[in-house]
């Protein structure tokens, strides 16, 4: 049984048989090349002079620092940041009060309470969010069955009292449509409430009529 | 006393302890300042290779920093452990302040202006860097507590150690020039700086210069990751700061007998000598700079193998061929 021949160590390994185990072990001559003093002090010198020049070459990069408040960070339009309750495409708030992005929040600090208006439409009476506990996770968002309540990209809300960081509907209500410009949900719910009966939204075909015999 | 080589007779008709007075202050307000400046100068500079800002914010471009970190550490308890020797304690900071300052006393900044002409101002030079070792040892010492007990070991260790080849590396040096006077060094370099013939004794001599000021990569007693902080892990306040600056004057100052040992000090084409003496020690002490950017921390048995494996060797190869060509050359 034939011991293995040590592998040459400039032999670059082929691309279809890497070596087997991380470190490959060279023994005999062919480990000692390259290990007398002149050759290390050639690498000791080369290796010292490039970790120089990378190191000098690095002045004359731009910085990557960004000067906040001088300028601002790129944040993307998906990001988590400060929570707002949007309107649909017809200006009425969106949010029915189902409670859904309360129970969702892992931290709760979403508050509501339902009521409804004279034509049936629900809609939140007060609607609170403290955000000195709030985690920015997007549950709520992702929670929400009407696209009502959506996280922006705005990440500067700092106070100096606590009280002032917990915001109530007014402070969260905005004129748009957010992040979502089409979605009407009473226009595509089957819910028959001022102005739309049942049958009235979107795709719905009308209820069928039980007494009648024609199809 | 001529104080422009042409022999002006700008300040002939003064008594000569004003000029010498001058001279005094004039070199210990500038080292001074140059030392609180390399503060800024450093934080700057290595932010500026590391692809990001230094402070900026206090003051033009970051100049004030300096103002607020001193203000910062005057104004912090002045607290000295309960377990410490006191006054060992309260002394051990200021040593490598004193020594470094003492040994600008022989360094020329121009012709014929020096603070002390001593006729051995390089063995002057290389006694108070011996003497700076107290300063380390003092201090772990004192502090009676682990930390600083080891990385005050290993700092004396290393300190003493690299001192050897320090003084063989300028040996050669001297030998070229005939004398340890460092005014006489400078004027032996009118025809030729001594980094041509003397570069293996120029780069033990940095590298010693490295390892004497405990700068990276030879920081391992002081690093922060490394022994808590070594040998000043109890020193807060005004005693830190003066570790800190001290050692900022320290690297001045080998920036400095680099420059003049081998360089030639002040000499240079139209500027006045001053200016070329402030040029060449500003060009080394932005290699220190770089160098504490680019060099990774060898461990403390690799550092110490280095010295007495390689520099030592390597420094007496160099005294014995130049003190060979300097004999067959009479």
């Amino acid at each position: 049984m034939h011991s293995p021949q040590p592998r040459d160590p400039s032999a670059q390994p082929s691309r279809t048989h890497p070596p087997l185990t991380a470190d490959v072990v060279t023994t005999g001559r062919l480990a000692r090349r390259g290990q007398s003093l002149a050759p290390r002090i050639y690498r000791t010198v080369v290796s010292t002079l490039q970790a120089l020049g990378i190191v000098i070459g690095h002045a004359f990069h731009s910085r990557d620092t960004v000067q906040y408040p001088d300028e601002m960070v790129y944040l993307p339009p998906r990001y988590r940041g400060r929570i707002v309750l949007s309107r649909d495409p017809h200006g009425a708030e969106r949010c029915v009060a189902c409670y859904l992005c309360a129970v969702a929040c892992p931290v709760d600090c979403i508050a509501l309470q339902a009521t409804q208006d004279e034509t049936g439409r629900r809609y939140p009476a007060w609607f609170r969010i403290n955000f000195s506990r709030c985690i920015f996770c997007g549950f709520c968002e992702d929670a929400c069955p009407t696209y009502a309540i959506q996280l922006t990209p705005d990440v500067e809300m700092c106070e100096y009292e606590r009280p002032n960081m917990v915001y109530e509907k007014e402070d969260l209500l905005i004129a748009g449509t957010g992040k979502y410009h089409d979605y009407d949900f009473y226009r595509v719910a089957g819910q028959a409430v001022g102005g739309k009966d049942k049958g009235a939204a979107e795709r719905e075909a009308p209820p069928v009529d039980l007494h009648d015999l024609l199809p | 006393m001529n104080w422009l080589p042409e022999g002006g007779r700008l300040v002939a008709a003064l008594p000569d302890w004003i000029g010498q007075l001058v001279t005094v202050f004039g070199v210990l307000i500038v080292v001074l300042s140059v030392a609180a400046g390399l503060i800024w100068y450093e934080r700057r500079l290595l932010a500026l290779v590391q692809d990001r800002y230094g402070p900026n914010r206090v003051g033009p471009a970051g100049l004030l920093q300096v103002l607020a970190d001193t203000f910062k550490i005057l104004f912090k308890e002045d607290w000295v452990p309960p377990f410490a020797d006191r006054r060992v304690f309260v002394v051990a900071p200021s040593i490598v302040f004193a020594t470094a300052l003492l040994s600008f006393m022989v360094v020329p900044v121009a012709e014929g202006i020096v603070v002390a002409d001593i006729d051995v101002g390089l063995l002057f030079v290389l006694a108070m860097s011996s003497l700076a070792v107290y300063s380390v040892v003092l201090a772990g010492w004192a502090s009676r507590s682990k930390y600083s007990l080891v990385g005050g070991l290993r700092a004396a260790a290393q300190m003493v150690s690299y001192e050897v080849f320090m003084g063989l590396s300028l040996v050669g040096v001297v030998t070229m020039a005939g004398s340890f006077d460092l005014t006489r060094i400078v004027e032996a370099q009118r025809g030729l700086w001594y980094v041509v013939p003397q570069f293996v004794g120029f780069v033990v001599f940095v590298v010693a210069g490295l390892a004497e000021t405990r700068r990276l990569p030879f920081d391992l007693v002081e690093a922060e990751s490394e022994l808590v902080a070594g040998f000043h892990t109890e020193y807060s306040g005004m005693k830190f700061g003066m570790f800190f600056v001290g050692e900022y004057i320290a690297v001045t100052l080998v920036s400095a007998l680099i420059a003049t040992l081998f360089f030639g000090g002040w000499l240079g084409p139209w500027l006045p000598g001053v200016m070329w003496f402030l040029i060449k020690t500003g060009v080394f002490i932005t290699f220190f700079v770089v160098a504490r950017g680019t060099f990774p921390r060898p461990r403390y048995d690799q550092l110490m193998a280095l010295g007495w494996k390689v520099m030592l060797p390597v420094s007496l190869v160099n005294l014995l061929v130049t003190g060979a060509i300097v004999v067959a050359g009479q």
